[in-house]
């Protein structure tokens, strides 16, 4: 509680709220430090008064074969695991909580961590949650309370950037527009909620998960709004409370296709391809199920997705599809944060603009980020095949 | 010249010199606890040590990890001194403030504007941070 005090003091927030659930970035294993911290609590006895669930973990404790990192690090990481899990938190192991079938409503108060999970949650849900760091996260949900400050107040919400997509409509059909679009907008808004006019009705869930997930890793951002698609902003002027925004782009097809170069690190054959950050949802094993069918992948193929997910999609058979093809269904985490590839010889292809920016340092790779349809294309071919208009 | 009148995110004092960073940084996936070096390849700044410097920048970025980073750099050593953001970031106060509640690790963080081209060692002190005298330019 004093940590969440001083937290909201250096926020000028006028008191704390009430917060009816949390997910929790703290089980991800960055050394000594997460794991004292994580102790020292568990030795207070320490217990979540809200239903909270967990991000992703350094281990895949379904497909513990999987990893490849040093036997002490594993052993911290599932002692970081345990800590958690003891605190009374759901063992989910997942980065997309917005995917589980208890997710937050419009107007519900939370406390989430996990920057993608974020953005979903205040922009494609209407849940209310402030970008909570490692610790303060788990602060908030032993005490199922929040500083009542930004995202979390009305004023908060607005957004003072507008965003104006200018583009051939036939982009809007593109699932590959979406991540390029999340990568812009994080590179100009920063911080700040921006209105995106110009998406409709095909920019559902998963495209906005990949949107907000891009946006979340190239900016600060926590919050959009899409006019006629996302809860609230059924019009500019309720996404801007009235008021003229501070500032306005307009985005054309040669921005993106900047955007999108700029996710590009390297050349040469292909070493790996990884598909999934955020999780897979079940609609998208479902959907590379279909594709892969019948093919064989040459390359070593990644797929990330929740134990959750794993499990609908063994019920409908997709996972076996998946697996028929010669893909690694890797779960409770993901193959950008722990040693799960080994030594890659060539590039890494992915589909997430989030994998693109963050696996260059993480783990020493270069990059080629394309749509699904490309991944799946250069798989069964063994080599890179990038065919496309923009 | 002082600069006095910063909002205080974490009270304390540090010296050290200023790290302008000409985009702000995700310390997940951008600062190697380990060595305290810049590892994000897109940085401007990719290889400077963070050690000891004061950074500033803008804002944060990226990761909700990033609290986890700051408090395993400041426990080995290798973090910063302090930080001067020009809008607060509650990830980095709490890495911070973790940091010193396990560790007494001190690492300042207030939110103001410095004068542009800034350079040389400075120091944070509650709410003012001042050039330190010394032979570098920025003194």
């Amino acid at each position: 509680m004093e940590l969440l005090v001083a937290v909201g003091e250096s926020e000028d927030a006028p008191g704390l709220l009430d917060i009816s659930a949390s997910h929790i970035d703290g089980g991800l294993y960055h050394g000594q430090a997460g794991l004292d911290f994580a102790l020292s609590l568990v030795g207070d006895g320490a217990r979540v008064v809200v239903p909270t669930t967990l991000n992703v973990s350094s281990l895949d404790l379904l497909h513990p074969q999987l990893y490849r990192g040093d036997n002490e690090t594993a052993a911290a990481a599932r002692r970081l695991m345990d800590a958690y899990v003891a605190m009374g938190c759901t063992p989910s192991w997942t980065c997309a909580p917005y995917q589980l079938a208890q997710r937050p409503r419009l107007g519900d108060q939370i406390a989430w961590g996990e920057s993608n999970a974020i953005v979903f949650a205040n922009s494609v849900l209407g849940a209310r949650t402030a970008r909570y760091g490692d610790f303060l996260d788990i602060c908030c949900a032993l005490t199922g309370r929040a500083p009542a400050v930004g995202l979390h107040t009305d004023e908060g919400r607005l957004a003072t950037l507008r965003v104006d997509l200018q583009v051939p409509d036939v982009l809007l059909d593109d699932d590959l527009l979406y991540p390029v679009l999340g990568h812009l907008l994080g590179q100009v808004a920063g911080t700040e909620v921006a209105v995106i006019v110009g998406l409709d009705h095909r920019a559902g869930d998963d495209r906005l998960k990949a949107l907000g997930a891009a946006a979340a890793s190239s900016g600060a951002v926590a919050m959009f709004h899409a006019t006629g698609v996302t809860p609230e902003a059924s019009t500019l002027e309720v996404a801007t409370g009235g008021h003229a925004p501070r500032r306005s782009v307009i985005v054309e097809v040669d921005d993106l296709t900047r955007a999108r170069a700029s996710l590009n690190h390297g050349e040469g054959p292909l070493g790996a391809i990884s598909v999934g950050t955020p999780h897979f949802s079940v609609g998208e094993l479902a959907t590379l199920a279909t594709m892969v069918e019948g093919l064989s992948t040459r390359v070593p193929f990644y797929v990330n997705t929740s134990r959750d997910a794993l499990s609908q999609a063994e019920t409908t058979g997709s996972s076996r599809a998946i697996e028929d093809f010669g893909a690694t269904i890797v779960t409770d985490t993901c193959t950008y944060i722990t040693p799960i590839m080994g030594d890659v010889t060539g590039v890494v292809m992915t589909n997430s603009a989030k994998w693109a920016f963050y696996a260059p340092a993480n783990l020493g790779v270069d990059v080629v980020f394309a749509g699904l349809d490309a991944c799946v294309a250069s798989a069964v071919s063994g080599e890179l095949e990038i065919g496309d208009s923009w | 010249m002082t600069e006095a009148g910063f909002k205080v995110l974490v009270a304390g004092s540090a010296a050290g010199e200023l790290l302008c960073l000409s985009e702000p940084l995700s310390l997940w996936g951008g600062l190697d606890p380990e060595t305290g070096l810049i590892v994000d390849r897109s940085h401007p700044q990719l290889g400077q040590s963070v050690t000891g410097a004061i950074i500033v920048m803008p804002h944060g970025r990226g990761s909700s990890s990033s609290s986890s980073v700051l408090a395993e750099a400041l426990r080995l050593g290798t973090g910063p001194a302090g930080f001067v953001l020009e809008s607060p970031d509650s990830i980095l106060v709490i890495g911070s403030l973790v940091a010193n509640r396990l560790y007494g690790a001190m690492c300042p963080i207030v939110c103001g504007t410095l004068p542009e081209g800034s350079t040389g060692t400075w120091m944070i002190n509650h709410n003012s941070v001042a050039p330190l005298p010394g032979p570098g330019p920025g003194a």
